[in-house]
């Protein structure tokens, strides 16, 4: 893991986020790294407060000034963090472009939904007012939007939440970045329109030879998507594998958080009124983390170790990494 | 059967009858643009101490549905009998009382608290609605009830919804809306904003207060492994429709519509790549401004023929309890030319087992 290639088209490195509040410290992300491979897909999992859209804030750079970031975050070799606004903005849209959860708050509802595609275009290209009209509908026409010369006229309170959320891609992929990060892009849709847009970016992905970076809680989609999945908990990364390694008949989750999660899913294979397996409690105050590891205040096999010393991410297995001190055997809690 | 007490037990708490709900839209200059038919049609009981879940897509229906059953507003036509009162008949006060047994619990647990009022006045609100107990019985009653919910009394009463996480509000709204002990709990998208651990503990909480309460619920979510896991039997809505019911079991197992089936390929899975099968839904629900003729799915539906725009698929019960409007349900050859294929299909799917 130490020998950083450059390869890589996100590195990230010891990157931490804290945040001064009332006096307190609160580190919501705490020495976190990973890599993020050309035309790749990585799922990053936590609750929330997990400190795992934070992280991929710090490196958009659209976290407040009062943010204490520290650690690297290198696209393709140059690095991001400490960038001003403006070399931010170089990158932002070109190379790297976000889509949020909710795209009723994204957008802007006095606009038609084709100008603020053609104002993406134009803010990133020198392209003129027509080209790029004829480039927002070709976006349209790419995130499989019908009939979108129409469309192109048409406010964001005359579509559809799953159209919205095309139109968000759309402006997200004006510049054909090389990555886009989606956070919770598709938690306010439908299950239905949340399978078309997982597919839609995956189609997408590979056209474009992007890379994707999606922040979920969900572990069925990180499962169902992703080719590497990283595990948040209170601002560390708990557990990192292919989803091949953690999921389906060949793969073991090892860290007990991840196996509450897998647990706690209701799924159509379970008979109805059974118990779901439960972990009471909540995640710690991230400005009062214990000593110890932070899940072990809500985990049934804690043992005196895990409240004294907190277990370090470290690969246990070829690519299979997670920070535990008496992890699942064979995925299973006994 | 032979005595009174028998028959009354199997009489259905909610009995919802060709229930319609219409809102007119309107133009900016006020002119009538068109009318949304957001619920056309629904009938369904709910049993003492049985749980009827219902998932469809936004836009569906299914929280109109939810609301024109509370008379909130008020559906166009139809009949809504609770507890052998009809509520779409009941004025003022008489709603009010027979109200006091159907609760709700809404999707956003803030929005439903007052921020400037502390939990225990939250819980104690309907209590002192209803007049149920002095000062004393209602602040016993309130320690109960945060107990129930698994909170603190001594920790939690006097705290302001601010102070409260997402699971905690939602317990709140729990503790409030089964204060009276209601017989039926409606449940509108109720654990859909919360994350997956605190999701279960308050599925668990709900099941608790089913066996401990003998509570029914009518469940409504867009997450069908979510219903499943808390129901007996199973709704799915499609534009102001069922499309099928049945037991759990049966519509998981073997859905009949082609719609439940899509909805189903839709769940992620836990198996690695299981994403990538598109065999997804395409396209997205037409207006319910303009429903299609005949079945309301058939412009979305693999298996739609001529047959589908014309003739609007009539419910038909195909195993036990368990129903269909579809003029192809799944169990059945599509057309014509693919019957001898089909066939096939129909005998295993029909099996006994």
């Amino acid at each position: 893991m130490s020998q950083a290639t450059t390869d890589a088209l996100l590195e990230v490195e010891d990157l931490r986020v804290a945040f001064a509040v009332g006096g307190r410290e609160i580190r919501a992300v705490d020495g976190v790294s990973y890599r993020v491979e050309p035309g790749q897909t990585l799922a990053i999992i936590g609750e929330s407060g997990s400190g795992k859209t934070v992280g991929c804030r710090a490196i958009m750079g659209l976290l407040p000034a009062a943010a204490m970031i520290s650690g690297s975050a290198r696209l393709r070799g140059s690095e991001l963090i400490g960038l001003s606004d403006a070399q931010l903005r170089k990158h932002r849209g070109s190379d790297l472009a976000m889509v949020f959860q909710d795209p009723a708050r994204s957008l802007n509802p006095t606009m038609r939904v084709g100008a603020q595609i053609t104002e993406a275009i134009r803010t990133h290209r020198k392209l003129g007012k027509p080209q790029a009209k004829a480039e927002a509908v070709e976006l349209l026409r790419l995130v499989r939007i019908p009939a979108p010369d129409r469309r192109f006229h048409e406010y964001p309170h005359q579509l559809s939440g799953g159209m919205r959320q095309r139109v968000m891609i759309a402006i997200a992929l004006a510049c054909r970045p090389k990555l886009l990060i989606a956070d919770e892009a598709t938690t306010a849709l439908d299950v239905t329109t949340q399978a078309q847009i997982m597919e839609l970016m995956l189609e997408l992905q590979a056209e474009l030879g992007m890379s994707l970076l999606f922040i979920s809680h969900d572990l069925g989609l990180a499962a169902s998507y992703a080719d590497e999945v990283v595990v948040m908990y209170a601002g560390k990364i708990v557990e990192q594998a292919p989803a091949g390694k953690l999921f389906g008949a060949g793969g073991t989750v090892r860290m007990r958080y991840t196996r509450a999660l897998l647990d706690a899913i209701p799924h159509i294979e379970r008979a109805a009124h059974t118990e779901l397996p439960v972990v009471s409690g909540r995640p710690p105050d991230p400005a009062d983390l214990p000593p110890g590891c932070s899940f072990a205040p809500r985990c049934a096999h804690a043992a005196d170790d895990c409240l004294a010393k907190a277990p370090a991410l470290a690969e246990h297995s070829p690519g299979h990494s997670w920070a535990c001190w008496h992890p699942c055997e064979n995925g299973v809690a006994p | 059967m032979s005595t009174e007490t028998a028959a009354d037990d199997k009489r259905p708490l909610l009995s919802v009858r060709d229930l319609v709900q219409e809102f007119v839209v309107r133009e900016g200059g006020g002119t009538r643009a068109g009318v949304v038919q957001a619920v056309s049609g629904v009938s369904f009981d709910i049993r003492p101490g049985e749980t009827l879940g219902i998932v469809g897509e936004t836009g569906s229906g299914k929280s109109t549905l939810a609301r024109a059953i509370l008379q909130s507003p008020r559906p166009k036509s139809g009949t809504v009998s609770f507890r052998g009162s009809e509520l779409t008949r009941l004025r003022g006060r008489q709603l009010l009382a027979a109200r006091r047994n159907l609760q709700f619990v809404f999707q956003d647990p803030f929005g439903s608290l007052d921020p400037k009022w502390q939990v225990r006045s939250i819980i104690e609100e309907p209590l002192i609605a209803y007049a149920a107990g002095d000062r004393q019985a209602r602040r016993k009653r309130v320690d109960e009830l945060l107990d129930l919910v698994g909170l603190d009394p001594a920790r939690y009463a006097k705290r302001h919804p601010r102070e409260l996480s997402g699971g905690q509000a939602q317990r709140i709204a729990i503790a409030r809306a089964v204060a009276l002990e209601p017989d039926l709990l409606i449940c509108d998208e109720a654990v859909s904003s919360l994350d997956v651990l605190i999701q279960a503990q308050v599925l668990n909480l709900f099941e608790k207060l089913r066996r401990e309460l003998g509570l029914s619920y009518l469940f409504i979510a867009h997450d069908l492994a979510l219903v499943k896991q808390v129901s007996d039997r199973v709704g799915v809505m499609y534009l102001g429709k069922f499309c099928e019911v049945g037991p759990g079991e049966s519509v998981y197992r073997q859905p009949l519509h082609p719609y439940t089936r899509a909805l189903l390929d839709s769940i992620p899975s836990t198996e690695p790549g299981a994403g990538r099968k598109t065999t997804t839904l395409r396209g997205e629900p037409p207006s319910p401004v303009s429903p299609p003729s005949g079945c309301r799915f058939r412009t979305r539906c693999p298996r739609a023929a001529d047959r589908c725009a014309a003739e609007v698929p009539e419910p038909r019960e195909l195993f036990p309890g368990h129903q269909v409007a579809c003029h192809f349900p799944l169990t059945e050859p599509a057309d014509p030319a693919a019957a001898a294929q089909a066939t096939a299909t129909h005998t295993t799917a029909t099996a006994p087992g």
